[in-house]
């Protein structure tokens, strides 16, 4: 039963880890704006389209 | 959508749109924006919502103070050879098209790098190299598609707040350190002797305490801070009971795993003060785009145009001095108090006052601070620096600078006062009776109590309660600084309400026509001739008069500053405007009229009445119930009539008061022990929205102009104030009632405590089941209160 001493430590040293990123991602202010890149999200379709049309009309040029 | 909307921003084109590729503006202003995007082909701003514009403002100069270095070097984030960075608010962001069309800037201009909206925040962030653009050409370019940025001093002088953290990560690491303490601690809950339990246990108990180390002196510090501020101060604050709570259940913790007796009490620490932190996030909820501590600098503009020499050129306006010249344009503000020298003066004063119809002035008159010029140039010579200003000075009073002193300002801190003394006396009573009656159990009996008695439940539900009655709040308009204005609104006596822009409107205002009728002819004549003067007063009444009118220009036509218009049209000759300009007698001095004469006749006059908010009578009627209400107004006493008609009899009327006479009226009702609302929109209004009790500010639009307050609400929603003062005050009564409750629940825990079965296991189903279902009721009775609204 000495692998107790194994699990354990993994799973502190694996659920330590998790909270250091989330501290991190907390302190680069990726939860400052939740709501922006959901819609943004969203916009990554016409955007393309765009620039479709753009390089279009470039090459019928 | 229907033919006659514009395109662009949505609103009613009127009768006569302008058309362009088959599409309908209602001004030119729209149009262009709708043909910069379409050059770019960024139409699909009109794709992702229906009207989404909104109208682009005439900026024709207004920006050239960013081309002076030491501005620019203040409002730019981040700067070096090649790349810049800024940041601007930009008060009009308000859907996904906004989202979309400031994202792509840099289609619209090359240098930009990158744009990003923050749409919570309505920020706009955008990189770009500083040597393909510049500063002045982006903030023209937002503003020429109808975005355009908020400018003030304030930013200048304050860059990159940055928001606290500190309670995210106390929360976070208890969080982590609870969940984890819980399943370390559970095998011992139930006290088997087993063997691998046996063999373990000290493993698990050492993590425990590892895990709840952090817990204590980093995520409750504030607790330990504030109990020491409180007693300090001689005040047994709510911090108190809890410090000593922690502070008792980690000692007897960490003894009991020393000596090896039991596993302690980790997961119960963890759990409080998780719990703890969550109420404290939860009403720490503030509405970030908001800001409730606006004073003049946010009104003013950064720059302003100096005439030196024949020369125009940009200072910061805190550089003005005595007796420099200064160009005003359009739609700009007026910074400093001075004498106008010479331009068509017509200043709104609606920031200063709320009064929205602009005042002609004529050189040598002196112009205030805070109006804002509204046709053409004009060209003033200052008289005092800003700080010395008439508006302006009223930040230099005391209230402005007050610094919070260390009261018991909360109904859970009232409480706890005699929460403290009782469990201090229980334990102490405890400690003797055991110490005479088992001796060994003395200190697990008096620890036990003040575990129990650590108030866990009492200091969640205000936290919850106030937390969730602000997000409610929110959701319908209202928006409270803090939790503590809750609490303020329920002990007010007296409400005061400001006149102007208060329980008047700002854009509707009524006009009367008292005289001869006009003929059907007469009107059409005068709406052409009233066409073509862009006097505010003029434009009003233009939209008043149904008529057509008639393509024809007037064949003679004079507008005289100051005074009126003489004009000619078929064969009809007009002479409107003030009585001495068309020779009419007076009627009413303090109402604002325009006297209309047609062809030497005097025909009669239209006044330009304030409208009154919908629902003023019945909010008056409700509130007169219960409060004591007075109306507060800088204007003179010639609506009192009308007012006193309108509303209940037993309200009190004060006019002609200055801004410092506001705020010295309400500083008397104070000191006679009355606790004052004050109702105001203006700048005017500040000094006594700062004095009172609670001051609510009354915004037209929320994200933009409001001067320091406690709560802002929508105009739109004044009609709803009686009802939202109610709420208020069922929120404290349901504070009240969960004290009663969590109560109940500390004497529960007590039997245990003072009968020494206080086991962890007790201690870990205890803890949470009472915050838990403290939070519980008081969100479900808060939600059901407030679905009357």
């Amino acid at each position: 039963m000495e692998v107790v001493y194994i699990t354990i430590g993994v799973s502190i040293v694996v659920a330590v880890f998790f909270f250091i990123i989330f501290i991190k991602s907390v302190k680069s202010g990726q939860y400052e704006d939740m709501y922006t890149p959901s819609i943004r999200m969203l916009f990554d379709d016409e955007l393309v389209t765009t620039k479709e049309k753009d390089k279009k009309e470039k090459s019928t040029k | 959508m229907t033919l006659n909307n514009c395109y662009h921003c949505g609103i009613d084109c009127g009768r006569t749109p302008i058309e362009f590729n088959d599409k309908y503006f209602c001004c030119n202003g729209c149009k262009t924006v709708y043909e910069i995007l379409n050059v770019n082909e960024l139409t699909c701003y009109y794709d992702l919502e229906t009207s989404p514009g909104t109208i682009p403002k005439d900026i024709k100069g207004k920006y050239n103070y960013l081309d002076n270095k030491d501005i620019i070097e203040k409002l730019l984030e981040f700067n070096d050879t090649e790349t810049s960075v800024v940041e601007f608010y930009i008060p009009s962001i308000h859907c996904s098209s906004c989202i979309w069309v400031l994202e792509n800037l840099s289609k619209l201009n090359e240098g930009v790098t990158t744009s990003m909206v923050n749409f919570p925040k309505k920020l706009l962030r955008i990189t770009f190299k500083n040597k393909r653009t510049n500063l002045k050409e982006l903030v023209e370019l937002i503003t020429s598609i109808g975005y355009e940025p908020y400018i003030s001093l304030e930013d200048a002088d304050s860059k990159n707040k940055n928001v606290d953290k500190t309670l995210i990560y106390q929360v976070s690491i208890a969080a982590f350190a609870f969940g984890n303490i819980m399943l370390l601690s559970f095998p011992e809950y139930f006290e088997v002797d087993e063997f691998w339990l046996e063999k373990y246990k000290h493993l698990f108990r050492l993590l425990m305490f590892t895990m709840a180390i952090p817990v204590v002196f980093y995520s409750a510090k504030d607790y330990f801070i504030s109990a020491y501020k409180g007693l300090r101060h001689k005040l047994l604050n709510i911090d108190v009971p809890i410090a000593l709570g922690i502070s008792v259940l980690f000692i007897r913790s960490t003894i009991e795993i020393l000596l090896d007796i039991g596993s302690g009490f980790f997961d119960s620490l963890a759990g409080l003060i998780f719990f703890l932190l969550l109420g404290k996030f939860f009403q720490q909820k503030t509405y970030n785009f908001l800001s409730f501590e606006r004073d003049y600098k946010s009104y003013f503009p950064i720059a302003v145009t100096l005439i030196l020499n024949n020369k125009e050129t940009s200072v910061q306006v805190k550089d003005i001095k005595k007796g420099d010249r200064l160009l005003i344009r359009n739609e700009e503000l007026i910074p400093v108090d001075g004498i106008l020298i010479n331009g068509n003066a017509a200043i709104d004063y609606s920031f200063v006052t709320g009064e929205s119809i602009p005042v002609m002035k004529q050189s040598g008159d002196k112009l205030f601070a805070g109006g804002k010029q509204t046709s053409g140039a004009i060209e003033m010579e200052v008289i005092s620096s800003i700080s010395q200003s008439y508006l302006t000075q009223l930040w230099s009073n005391d209230i402005f600078n007050k610094s919070e002193d260390f009261t018991i300002k909360n109904i859970t801190d009232r409480i706890s006062k005699y929460f403290t003394v009782a469990i201090l006396l229980i334990a102490m009573f405890a400690g003797v009776f055991w110490y005479f009656y088992n001796a060994s159990m003395a200190f697990n009996v008096v620890t036990a109590v003040l575990i129990i008695a650590c108030p866990c439940a009492l200091a969640l539900s205000a936290p919850f309660a106030f937390g969730n009655i602000l997000r409610i709040f929110g959701y319908k308009k209202f928006y409270l600084k803090n939790a503590e204005t809750i609490e303020n609104i329920s002990k007010v006596d007296t409400i005061i309400f400001d006149k102007t822009g208060t329980i008047t409107s700002n854009n509707k205002t009524n006009i009367d026509y008292k005289g001869t009728e006009l003929t059907n002819e007469e009107k059409t004549g005068l709406k052409s001739v009233l066409r073509a003067s862009n006097h505010p007063l003029s434009r009003s009444l233009y939209e008043l008069i149904n008529e057509d009118a008639i393509a024809e220009k007037p064949s003679e036509f004079k507008e005289i500053l100051g005074k009126g218009i003489v004009a000619t049209i078929n064969d009809m000759n007009f002479k409107l405007g003030s009585s001495s300009f068309v020779e009419a007698k007076t009627i009413n001095a303090n109402e604002t009229s325009i006297y209309i004469k047609i062809n030497d006749e005097y025909k009669g006059f239209y006044i330009f009445k304030n409208s009154y908010r919908e629902g003023l009578k019945e909010v008056f009627n409700k509130l007169s119930k219960h409060y004591k209400l007075i109306i507060l107004s800088g204007d003179n006493e010639g609506e009192q009539p009308y007012l006193e008609k309108l509303l209940p009899a037993n309200i009190q009327y004060q006019f002609n008061q200055k801004p410092e006479n506001k705020l010295e009226f309400i500083k008397n009702l104070q000191e006679k022990g009355e606790r004052v609302m004050m109702i105001g929109d203006g700048l005017n209004d500040a000094g006594a929205l700062a004095q009172s009790n609670v001051g609510i500010s009354i915004s037209e639009d929320v994200n933009v102009f409001s001067p320091a307050c406690d709560a802002i609400l929508d105009a739109k929603l004044f009609n709803k104030l009686p009802k939202f003062l109610t709420l208020s005050n069922k929120t404290i009564k349901i504070i009240k009632a969960s004290f009663v409750l969590s109560l109940c629940y500390n004497v529960i825990g007590m039997y245990f405590a003072l009968n020494g079965l206080l086991t962890p296991v007790v201690a870990a189903i205890l803890m949470p089941l009472s915050s838990i279902s403290i939070v519980v009721f008081v969100t479900i009775l808060t939600n059901w209160v407030s679905k009357k609204i």
